[in-house]
């Protein structure tokens, strides 16, 4: 019994391979690419749109409004980022209902790398809005004794983002596995029906959990001066 | 009881223990955290998609302590180091 799709070979040669959490992973790039593709080829602004058109702004005003409910003002700089964290992660649990298909975030390898891109993201948005110097100080806020703490914080919660989603992808198919091999036919089914529900709800969760840390990175500190009533009175209306 | 029983036996029983004993704590503190999202729903109902979504939040990262655990107890049981190592010092003194 294999952990995961990493083990499923298609082709090698030498050390070379290509294995099914490669290919699972291309074949997910390409459903969701060619299909926003053939549905954003001919937009409307009007009333009158395609169903597909009407789906897919369902699902970016749904991760917008998600975006700034986390602290993002601006959520046009991250909905990129997040919203395909999200889509992938999502359509990689979904895929589970088409036979002969495993997850590739059920690999660690898969997780781990994006787990590593929300590593390197978070710097990246901190410094933008902050610049170098202020994310910097960032790390020795509220003292500076908790500058080791903070470093070693960031490194658990990318571990941590990495395994949760692994743990939970590769439990998913290895149950319905074993319990394939013991009682075929009723509980597998049920049990691929909470790995659905487990596996959207942790794709959920990464891609808020990715939209807290940036939050928390590129949250400004400097408070913009409140004009003074006192001082500057607000000019009578003009009657 | 050679090396490789020893390996066997002890691999298996932590590996049961692992996932028993790490499930525990999780699922008492998804219990009090469930129930008290729930009293707050009822107090006050329109957060409730704040109170939702926290609440998830929440228990995923109760849940990832009881994954940690079955990840340990599925790499004791399938991918475990100490099993192969033995396997192979097994094979190489067969093949001699």
């Amino acid at each position: 019994m294999r952990l995961s799709a990493d083990q499923l070979i298609f082709w090698q040669h030498g050390f070379v391979k290509l294995n099914g959490t490669i290919g699972f992973t291309w074949g997910l790039m390409l459903v969701l690419t060619v299909a926003s593709w053939l549905v954003t080829r001919k937009l409307s602004t009007d009333l009158r749109r395609s169903r597909w058109q009407n789906l897919l702004e369902i699902v970016v005003s749904a991760i917008e409004k998600q975006i700034t409910d986390v602290g993002l003002k601006q959520p046009e700089k991250y909905i990129g980022f997040l919203g395909t964290l999200f889509l992938f992660v999502a359509l990689a649990a979904a895929g589970t209902v088409i036979p002969g298909y495993e997850p590739p975030t059920g690999s660690l390898s898969t997780t781990a790398a994006l787990a590593l891109c929300v590593f390197v993201a978070v710097p990246l948005f901190g410094i933008e809005e902050q610049g170098l110097g202020g994310y910097l100080v960032s790390y020795t806020k509220p003292t500076l004794i908790m500058l080791p703490f903070n470093i070693i914080s960031e490194l658990s919660r990318t571990l941590a983002l990495a395994v949760r989603l692994f743990g939970n992808m590769m439990s998913g198919t290895m149950i319905i596995a074993i319990l394939l091999t013991i009682t075929p036919f009723f509980f597998p089914v049920v049990m691929t029906l909470l790995g659905l529900l487990t596996g959207m709800v942790q794709a959920y969760i990464f891609s808020i959990l990715a939209a807290v840390y940036i939050a928390a990175a590129t949250r400004t500190r400097t408070r913009k001066p409140v004009p003074s009533t006192i001082l500057d009175p607000a000019p009578a209306p003009k009657t | 009881m050679d090396n490789m029983t020893i390996i066997a036996v002890v691999s298996i029983i932590t590996a049961g223990l692992t996932i028993a004993l790490g499930s525990i704590g999780p699922a008492l503190g998804e219990g009090r955290a469930v129930s008290t999202a729930l009293t707050s729903l009822a107090q006050q109902p329109d957060a409730s998609a704040t109170i939702t979504r926290t609440l998830f939040v929440g228990l995923a990262m109760i849940e990832s302590i009881a994954i940690y655990c079955f990840v340990v107890s599925m790499i004791l049981i399938f991918a475990n180091p100490f099993w192969n190592h033995a396997i192979a010092g097994v094979a190489k003194a067969a093949g001699k």
